[in-house]
């Protein structure tokens, strides 16, 4: 009978690991989704030229080829990254060009009229976007973030090929050590659920603050 | 002799290969109130759109509170109007639009704030007082926290037209402003229209399909038909004897579907 309680301070060593890398890749894709998104809708074209391109280049390829390229290669072009850093800038960019496009589906799904009583006001189009549009595009993209986060937390497991000791390697550690398979990876598929069940908790208490007044609205 | 505060000058719009207006010439008065009136497709609200510069124009000039709308001056040279020009001149106008446009996110009162606060920097006190006393010649001074959500249409517009007027614009503009709303909550919102144009020195320019409302509220009518202006005059001319056959065949058919005129 195998030392369980050593064996289960690994896995939740490595849990530890997962959920940062969730937490800081998130917070990455958050603001990349947002440059990029509002980058789409820019009304200046090298601005949409270059958003379409990290949007396209992210999505079009895989991210454990980007991963190896922010590990492995960056430090060729003498960026050298600790795993974490890698992992969460492979995590946030590939995740934050999905989300780019539910930032703008979002913001151009808030109805034209409320766009033009923003002009017949007279807002400056920062103002527009921040005090009327953003505020009723946000409710609509909760949703979809709540998925990307639960989408960027599964893909973290991607991320022990550069030696990260995220939930998933930790738990291939103990099935070596111990020869048992069901253990630690009936143990993992718990963890991973219930982060998954955290994040969506939090998007939905999110969503309801959010649309509050907004009932009956759409 | 005062200055027109409108001049609109051979003004052209199309939209792809439609030509909407095609060389409409007219001017308004400062403290004039107007009403277009004429079929749909007409291109009246092409026309109050193109002043709140919601559209673009294809050609010809109009000319706001004697500065250009859509162009500015470069030394001699003219240019089409930037975003600064635009923003400038559309401190001289107000809007209220056929749906409301409320937004929904935001309270009455914040409806009524939002614009005076950034665009004028007034402070969020005096903007808060100044929004009640219009809520109040609205006559919804208990509705200030509501929500846009829980007020019945006529409420909204009535709103809507509290939230334009308090940027105190010298222009206003009324998009069928009623076409929107039941039939019972009609008489709020033109009796509040009424009311601001009794009251005010502000140039109006109405487009409706009330034509009982019109005739009370316009010092002169412009029937327009393909973008063109028909018929002007005097809304007892326009109503009483219209001089051209498409003007009465219009007044005509509007009674029919049981307008009163």
């Amino acid at each position: 009978m195998p030392e369980w309680s050593g064996y289960l301070t690994l896995i939740l060593q490595g849990a530890l690991v997962t959920a940062q890398l969730t937490l800081f890749g998130s917070v990455l894709a958050l603001l990349a989704a947002f440059t990029a998104g509002l980058g789409r809708i820019a009304p200046w074209w090298p601005l949409r030229w270059l958003a379409t391109l990290y949007i396209e280049f992210f999505r079009g390829t895989s991210i454990y080829v980007q991963l190896f390229w922010a590990y492995f290669v960056l430090p060729f072009m003498g960026i050298s990254l600790s795993p974490l850093a890698a992992g969460v800038l492979a995590l946030g960019l590939n995740v934050g060009a999905y989300a780019a496009e539910v930032v703008r589906g979002a913001i151009l799904s808030v109805p034209k009229d409320q766009y033009e009583a923003t002009v017949a006001l007279n807002l400056t189009k920062v103002q527009r976007m921040r005090h009327v549009i953003l505020p009723q595009a946000l409710p609509l993209m909760l949703p979809t973030f709540g998925n990307n986060a639960i989408e960027l937390l599964k893909a973290t497991a991607v991320v022990s090929l550069i030696s990260l000791t995220d939930m998933t390697f930790q738990a291939q550690i103990v099935r070596a050590q111990t020869g048992s398979t069901l253990v630690p990876f009936a143990m993992i598929l718990l963890l991973y659920f219930a982060m998954a069940l955290v994040i969506s908790t939090l998007v939905r208490k999110l969503e309801r603050r959010m649309t509050r007044g907004l009932e009956g609205v759409r | 002799m005062t200055a027109p505060i409108i001049r609109i000058d051979r003004l052209e719009k199309a939209f792809g290969a439609l030509k909407v207006l095609d060389g409409l010439s007219f001017d308004v008065m400062p403290g004039e109130k107007l009403a277009l009136i004429g079929p749909s497709g007409s291109g009246k609200t092409t026309i109050l759109r193109i002043l709140m510069t919601l559209e673009t124009i294809t050609g010809g000039h109009i000319e706001v509170c004697g500065e250009q709308l859509y162009h500015m001056r470069r030394g001699d040279r003219e240019l089409p109007a930037d975003e600064a020009h635009l923003h400038h001149m559309r401190s001289h106008i107000g809007m209220v639009f056929q749906h409301f446009n409320l937004f929904p996110h935001k309270s009455v009162l914040d409806n009524i704030t939002l614009a005076p606060v950034l665009t004028k920097g007034e402070p969020k006190a005096k903007a808060e007082a100044r929004a009640k006393e219009l809520l109040e010649m609205v006559g919804l001074s208990d509705k200030a926290q509501a929500m846009p959500s829980q007020l019945s249409g006529g409420q909204k517009q009535r709103v809507a037209i509290a939230r334009a007027l308090a940027l105190q614009p010298r222009i206003m503009l009324f998009d069928e402003v009623t076409s929107a709303l039941d039939p019972e909550l009609v008489e709020e919102v033109l009796l509040v229209m009424k009311r601001l144009a009794a009251e005010t020195d502000m140039t109006m320019l109405l487009v409706t399909h009330e034509m009982g409302f019109a005739h009370e509220f316009a010092d002169r009518v412009l029937f327009f038909d393909k973008g063109h202006i028909v018929e002007q005059g005097p809304p007892e001319q326009i109503f009483r004897n219209p001089t051209h056959e498409r003007t009465q065949s219009f007044l005509r058919k509007i009674i029919a579907a049981g307008h009163r005129v």
